[in-house]
């Protein structure tokens, strides 16, 4: 019954996700390709949530729908000059055309040369609740998580320092 | 199973945030007449309590108009991301010692992150009506928002430090009457910034009247309106409930039912604060909303995390 349910909803957020890309792509409204990047997020977020992953979930929820995807519609709509502008022909180009069939080709033929290595990761009987991951992250990973927070940082006071023009 | 819970959850609290609402707009009518030294409604029901029961089919009846040249999927459909997130983030507070509708070992981080997908429905709504004071409405909305989750999210850990949990019903279970004082100027960081996240006055600078007619949401009417107005009772509610969950130990001194209607009394105080705040306090400007956030409140939640700090070391 509860593996009945999981099916249907993964089926459901798989299709969400998948739906949402090529919506973002296939649109001709940036406003809109921004909607659908965020319904992919979220959808995405649903999946974590699916495999128990709870705070990988939330903070999905948290930094890339509530922030990056604000930030990336801030950017459009302050960028568009007329409304009318955010509406864009639909004009692939052959370059991009050879890049996406050259990039498609090789990652077929590296899950092709390597799906023989790589074996399904097993699910732990007890999911590792928070506490364990921030023992784990303050402990064995302290330094690169450090330093993932100083580089963080030190973007923000570059941002600041950028934006604050000469008077300051 | 938990699937089928899950929609009657949902639909919990999607009443419970509608009654609420009702019950909250009569409840702010009231206080801000007394406040203004009037008597606010007062004709139908007892102390004009049936006011709001007059006043939603009206809602209900008024004309669905969407603008010619609005964005009309996303016009149309916006609102309902306005509103859903809000009722979402309901179900993790702990009503009571021992029981939430979703016990979740990240409830306070889900309280936290849900409503942010509030943000984008907002700027989404605002940016569909194809009208320059919405869209400005919307752009300060969003910044005013993400700038307040900052302080706000600092106040909540003081109290996560101090319980060694996310889980809201850990936190319930392990507080002391003497972590009010201690976390008083975090209950003080959180109020305020729960305030400006729910764009409600003295914050209210991406609705204001006299210079955007109504911000974000002038183009709405109908429903679609009373969408975005049951989001901000909601979110008073929910911030109300989980401020009084977290800061004042839930239902303590009482468990059980009776910790519930403890939980509800002390909620509606918080909320009767805030509609308090509300008609004392002029509008800022966005300047001083935006240093204000950054130079005072940030510092001070930081300051607060560090005295929690070495509390805990001496404990």
């Amino acid at each position: 019954m509860s593996s009945t349910v999981d099916g249907i909803v993964f089926l459901a957020l798989a299709f969400a996700t998948i739906g949402g890309a090529v919506m973002m792509l296939a649109t001709r409204n940036v406003v809109h390709a921004a909607f659908w990047l965020l319904e992919v997020m979220l959808a995405t977020a649903g999946l974590y949530m699916l495999l128990s992953a709870e705070f990988l979930a939330l903070v999905q929820v948290l930094v890339y729908a509530g922030s990056v995807a604000v930030l990336i519609l801030f950017t459009i709509m302050l960028t568009l000059r007329r409304r009318e502008d955010a509406i864009r022909d639909f004009e692939p180009g052959w370059g991009a055309g050879i890049l996406a069939v050259l990039f498609g080709g090789a990652l077929l033929f590296a899950v092709e040369r390597f799906s023989a290595q790589m074996r399904p990761g097993v699910m732990p009987e007890v999911v590792p609740d928070v506490a364990a991951f921030g023992e784990k992250l303050f402990t064995s990973w302290a330094v690169p998580f450090e330093i993932a927070s100083l580089v963080l940082l030190v973007a923000l006071v570059g941002a600041v320092w950028w934006s604050g023009g000469d008077g300051q | 199973m938990t699937l089928l819970w899950g929609f009657l959850w949902g639909v919990a609290a999607v009443a419970t945030i509608a009654g609420g609402a009702i019950l909250g707009v009569w409840w702010e009518r009231k206080v801000s007449a007394r406040i203004q030294m009037r008597y606010g409604p007062q004709q139908i029901g007892p102390f004009g309590s049936l006011q709001m029961i007059a006043d939603v089919p009206k809602l209900l009846f008024k004309e669905d108009i969407v603008p010619a040249l609005a964005d009309k999927a996303i016009f149309k459909y916006a609102p309902l991301f306005v509103f859903g997130p809000v009722a979402v983030s309901m179900v993790v507070i702990p009503f009571t010692a021992g029981w939430a509708p979703l016990d979740t070992s990240v409830g306070v981080l889900f309280f936290l992150a849900v409503p942010s997908i509030e943000v984008i429905a907002i700027l989404l709504s605002s940016w569909a009506s194809h009208n320059t004071l919405s869209t400005l409405g919307g752009l300060r909305a969003t910044a005013q928002m993400i700038s307040y989750e900052v302080p706000r999210s600092l106040a909540v850990l003081a109290i996560v430090l101090l319980a060694g949990s996310l889980r809201p019903l850990d936190v319930v279970a392990a507080w002391r009457w003497w972590w009010m004082p201690l976390t008083f100027v975090a209950f003080v960081i959180y109020f305020i910034a729960s305030i400006a996240e729910m764009n409600r006055g003295p914050f209210d600078i991406p609705e204001a009247e006299s210079e955007l007619v109504a911000g974000y949401f002038a183009d709405y009417s109908g429903m679609r309106w009373a969408s975005f107005m049951m989001a901000e009772y909601g979110a008073m509610i929910a911030a109300s409930l989980f401020g009084a969950a977290l800061f004042f130990g839930g239902g303590w001194p009482f468990g059980g039912a009776l910790g519930v209607v403890v939980l509800v009394v002390k909620a509606v105080l918080i909320m009767t604060a805030i509609m308090w705040v509300k008609w004392t306090f002029p509008r800022l400007r966005q300047d001083q909303l935006m240093s204000f956030c950054w130079k005072v409140l940030t510092p001070l939640a930081l300051v607060q995390l560090v005295v929690i700090g070495v509390v805990l070391a001496w404990l």
